[in-house]
């Protein structure tokens, strides 16, 4: 139950991130015009307050009895996640099918975008924001197959957040109707924290990582919507069992959309393709 | 590292909130399946408040267990982490507390 409301539902319906935008169901005493009560004694900077709904929307909460503590109640990335449903609103209105691509660094996600660049043409618009620490290598290995690409550099952050992929959407300027691929910087775990108005986190693994990853790295595949598992066609040189691999994906995420491919062999890349195509033409309907 | 960051998004808003008053202690909530480490907050805390109206203040943290509902059997289960299984062997849970990340209170001084 929410200790500040009271109400039931919010937790029990797995939100943790149920908070409070206004004062509703807090008591206040302003001085005329209003008929709630302040439990503390203290000034209030109200003024002509006659009629109005409460203007003091994101200001701090005080409590009862306690002039110094002020209840706050925010979530902590409250701020990202008010860039990324920015970032979600404008995504909508360019009509674009948005996801955002984490790995392991080494993975192969600029190896999967290069395929997908030259697989995906005369089929849907391709464009690409690329995030690394450093150097705008990535950008240029994209452009090179033909798709639009801005770099993120970083530097010292360990993950894009919703305000480096806003600004840097405005700058790629993608055509109406097209699929953007963020490619996150090469981290399982921070990346899994920040919302950017993406339509689904994307996982990509390969088959040279140990098939355990998921369980050691769950936070990431939680949050996902689909996992990649790439580079099968080293499959015949490796131990990796593909089966357990799954099992365990599915333990830490029963819903995990599945599909196995090799961006180099190109086995698996056009069902991969099919389905980014769907999503797009979902997203631009 | 992401904690760092998060530690800033702190600062920022509570600073922010408090304004021009400085902190005196800050009170957080953080869940145990939050993806973020209690004392990698603490240890980030005190270097990015420096310089700024949090400075000096006292982290509080509350840590929130996790909890879950087996989407299975129905059963209302304690978890450590998101391997956690029901007693039902069922991994399909409804995890409903433990992934709080929130900023409860300030004291001003």
């Amino acid at each position: 139950m929410c200790a500040t409301c009271g109400c039931g539902t919010a937790e029990d319906q797995g939100n943790p991130r149920h908070h409070h935008e206004d004062a509703s169901g807090h008591d206040h005493d302003h001085l005329p015009g209003h008929e709630h009560a302040h439990l503390h004694g203290h000034p209030h900077p109200h003024q002509g307050d006659q009629g109005h709904a409460h203007p003091h929307g994101p200001s701090p909460e005080h409590r009862a009895g306690d002039d110094r503590t002020l209840a706050i109640e925010q979530d902590i990335l409250a701020k990202n996640d008010a860039l990324a449903a920015e970032n979600r609103s404008l995504f909508a209105s360019l009509r674009l099918a948005v996801f955002n691509l984490t790995s392991s660094p080494g993975s192969g996600k600029t190896t999967l975008l290069e395929a997908l660049g030259v697989r995906l043409a005369g089929r849907v618009r391709l464009s690409v924001i690329e995030g690394d620490q450093e150097t705008t290598r990535d950008a240029e290995r994209v452009r090179a197959v033909g798709i639009p690409a801005v770099q993120i550099n970083t530097r010292s952050g360990c993950h894009l957040d919703a305000g480096m992929v806003g600004r840097a959407v405005r700058e790629l300027d993608p055509a109406g109707g097209s699929l953007l691929m963020i490619e996150n910087v090469g981290n399982l775990v921070c990346p899994a924290l920040f919302d950017l108005g993406e339509r689904s986190k994307v996982v990509l693994m390969s088959v040279t990582e140990g098939e355990d990853k998921p369980l050691k790295y769950p936070h990431m595949f939680r949050a996902a919507r689909v996992l990649l598992l790439s580079k099968i066609d080293l499959l015949p040189h490796l131990d990796f069992d593909v089966t357990r691999c799954l099992e365990h994906a599915r333990r830490v995420n029963p819903t995990l959309r599945t599909f196995l491919l090799s961006a180099k062999s190109g086995v698996g890349v056009s069902e991969l393709c099919d389905w980014l195509v769907d999503e797009t033409r979902g997203a631009a309907a | 590292m992401h904690e760092l960051a998060v530690v800033e998004s702190i600062v920022a808003a509570v600073g922010e909130k408090i304004r021009p008053r400085r902190a005196a202690r800050v009170r957080l909530q953080v869940g145990a399946l939050s993806g973020v480490l209690p004392e990698a907050l603490r240890f980030c805390f005190d270097l990015c408040a420096r310089g700024t109206t949090l400075d000096g203040a006292a982290l509080e943290i509350d840590e929130i267990p996790g909890r879950a509902r087996c989407r299975s059997c129905g059963a209302e289960l304690a978890i450590a982490s998101f391997l956690d299984l029901c007693r039902c062997g069922s991994a399909d849970l409804d995890v409903h507390t433990g992934q709080e990340l929130r900023i409860k209170e300030v004291e001003v001084n």
